[in-house]
């Protein structure tokens, strides 16, 4: 039985429709990443999940149970950090936690110990108010998880915090699925599913563009015939194109794309006239997506022929 | 139920009250000021057969202050935690509603007992003999608790947390200026003491004040008028709460 399972879930708020018929599983001890640009329908597919919405059509359970009809018990195996919010402005730290902690009596994290993990002991007598916004984000990831949960939602728990904070964060995310708990979080951040998710379910305007590992993603889809890198803004492509043999284009300032398949031969020939010119290279990457690839492709503009 | 799980959200939500400078000014600060400088200084209308103001005082500002604390209070504190998301966040945990409530309720009742304490001290420097029965009085201020609780919670669950604050503290005043707290209901135009005497503030000054007085009795018509209420604004705030 999956921990989480979603089929073809519509949720309309009047008469937006956000979420357009999104089915996925996730599976104890797993971490899946919801990815998806602004407004695709994250948050209300998780709030679904959490029994704050009710489907329009499709059936959502967790644990095996709904989570309206079966909320009550529900709450003591699921952890919930909504996307803000939440927590009273005037309650301190260690006192949010432990009160947390009595909710889930006797069976919870050590709240000390917890606050130390999220690296929040040095504020542990700051109110909510007071803490700064990737503290607060911590803070509320710790609230989620001081009862061990069988299944944790996350709605952006590394939005606004700093590389620092990112580790911790991915740090208790990994522990928890160490632990066998299912972990549906959410994100825009590339740099983030890479980083901690097992599978990846990326969603566009409400519905499910492409699912997988990480891996599975990037290395889906047409073989890449560009290479791709990083040197000083401003280079004279054309220079560089007549050297190459082949089309260059400087996609951002500093980035630039080379239109020709990423043979060993092109690379050196790339980085012979790199340091004939006494140029640096900052940044080199032949025949592989990254996921930011897939993802932009996916959800970019371009990616609706008939929307706008 | 938990136990564990509503004795540490009492804890909290009196710990939180009280740390709030601006409730602890409204629900002690407020009630305290009005009853010495009223009993001090010899400006306001007593009743008929009244000669001490301490003795019409001190039942009305007991009065306030249950209303300051179950209404108003309550109100602002639980109309900002909807609007922060705190209700929607506490309703995905293992508390549930029936025990956020009675959180809610005991922190509501411990504050009024020391609100309790220190008005009657203070009334009785002031020269006040309280007499009748404390426990009559006390039943008054469980039904009127219940009342006003209903109508802050109503406020609440269905205004946003601004609204919430204005509105609990425009009802404040009315209350206050209608209820026979600091000013007699029969110095007030006849027809509005006819609808003074069928709002909650007024009936809890009338019960405290017939219960405090020897001998002590059940003030029916104020009873009847709390009773009402303490049925209806609950009924009306369980209907209309959103959460979210
Ligand atoms: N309460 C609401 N009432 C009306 N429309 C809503 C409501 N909540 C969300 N929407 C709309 O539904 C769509 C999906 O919103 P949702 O919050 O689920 O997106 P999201 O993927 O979480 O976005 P973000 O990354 O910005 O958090 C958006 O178009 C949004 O405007
Ligand atoms: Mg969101």
């Amino acid at each position: 039985m999956s921990a989480v399972s979603v089929a073809g879930l519509v949720v309309r708020y009047g008469r937006v429709t956000a979420v357009d018929g999104v089915s996925f599983d996730a599976h104890a001890g797993e971490v899946l990443a919801l990815l998806g640009p602004n407004g695709a329908g994250k948050t209300t597919t998780v709030e679904t999940l959490e029994g704050y919405r009710r489907p329009d059509a499709g059936r959502v359970s967790v644990l095996g149970l709904d989570p309206i009809a079966d909320h009550a018990e529900l709450t003591r195996h699921v952890g919930v950090m909504l996307q803000q919010g939440g927590v009273y402005p005037g309650i301190r730290a260690r006192e949010a936690l432990r009160l947390f902690a009595a909710f889930y009596h006797p069976d919870h994290e050590d709240p000390d110990e917890l606050l130390d993990r999220v690296g929040l002991a040095s504020v542990a007598s700051s109110t909510w108010r007071a803490l700064s916004g990737g503290e607060q984000q911590r803070l509320s990831l710790a609230l989620a998880v001081v009862g061990r949960p069988r299944v944790a939602f996350l709605d952006e728990p590394t939005a606004g915090v700093d590389p620092g904070g990112r580790q911790v964060v991915r740090q208790v995310v990994r522990d928890l699925a160490g632990a066998g708990t299912a972990v549906v979080l959410t994100t825009h951040e590339l740099e983030e599913v890479e980083r901690v998710a097992d599978r990846v379910v990326i969603v566009d305007r409400g519905t499910v563009v492409a699912a997988g590992t990480p891996a599975e993603l990037t290395s889906s889809g047409a073989p890449v015939e560009e290479i791709r890198f990083g040197a000083p803004a401003g280079l004279d492509t054309a220079v560089l194109a007549v050297a190459l043999g082949a089309a260059v284009e400087e996609v951002t300032p500093g980035e630039y794309r080379v239109d020709t398949a990423p043979t060993p031969a092109a690379v050196a020939a790339l980085t012979a006239w790199l340091a004939e010119h006494d140029l640096s290279l900052a940044d080199l990457r032949a025949g592989r997506q990254t996921l930011e690839d897939v993802f932009l492709r996916l959800t970019g503009p371009d990616s609706h022929p008939g929307a706008r | 139920m938990s136990t564990t799980a509503v004795a540490a959200q009492t804890r909290v939500e009196l710990a939180l009250t009280l740390r709030r400078g601006e409730s602890v000014l409204l629900t002690l600060g407020i009630p305290v000021v009005l009853l010495v400088f009223f009993s001090v200084v010899d400006v306001l209308p007593l009743p008929t057969g009244v000669t001490e103001a301490v003795d019409f005082l001190a039942p009305g500002i007991l009065a306030l202050a249950v209303m300051s604390t179950a209404m108003v209070s309550l109100a602002i504190a639980t109309g900002f935690e909807r609007s922060y998301g705190v209700l929607k966040r506490l309703g995905s945990t293992p508390l549930g509603r029936p025990a956020l409530l009675a959180a809610k309720t005991l922190a509501v009742l411990a504050v009024e007992a020391l609100q309790v304490v220190v008005l009657v001290a203070v009334a009785t420097v002031l020269g006040w003999r309280p007499e009748g029965s404390a426990l009559v009085a006390a039943g008054a201020v469980l039904l009127a608790t219940v009342g006003f609780a209903g109508l802050g919670l109503l406020m609440a669950g269905t205004l946003r947390g601004e609204v919430t604050l204005a509105a609990a503290n425009g009802l404040y005043l009315v209350l206050l200026l209608l209820g026979g707290m600091v000013f007699p209901l029969d110095r007030l135009p006849a027809a509005l003491e006819a609808v003074a005497r069928l709002l909650p503030a007024a009936a809890l000054s009338g019960a405290l004040d017939a219960a405090l007085s020897a001998p002590p009795s059940v003030a029916v018509g104020p009873w009847a008028v709390l009773a009402t209420w303490a049925v209806v604004a609950p009924a009306l705030a369980a209907w209309r709460f959103r959460w979210e």
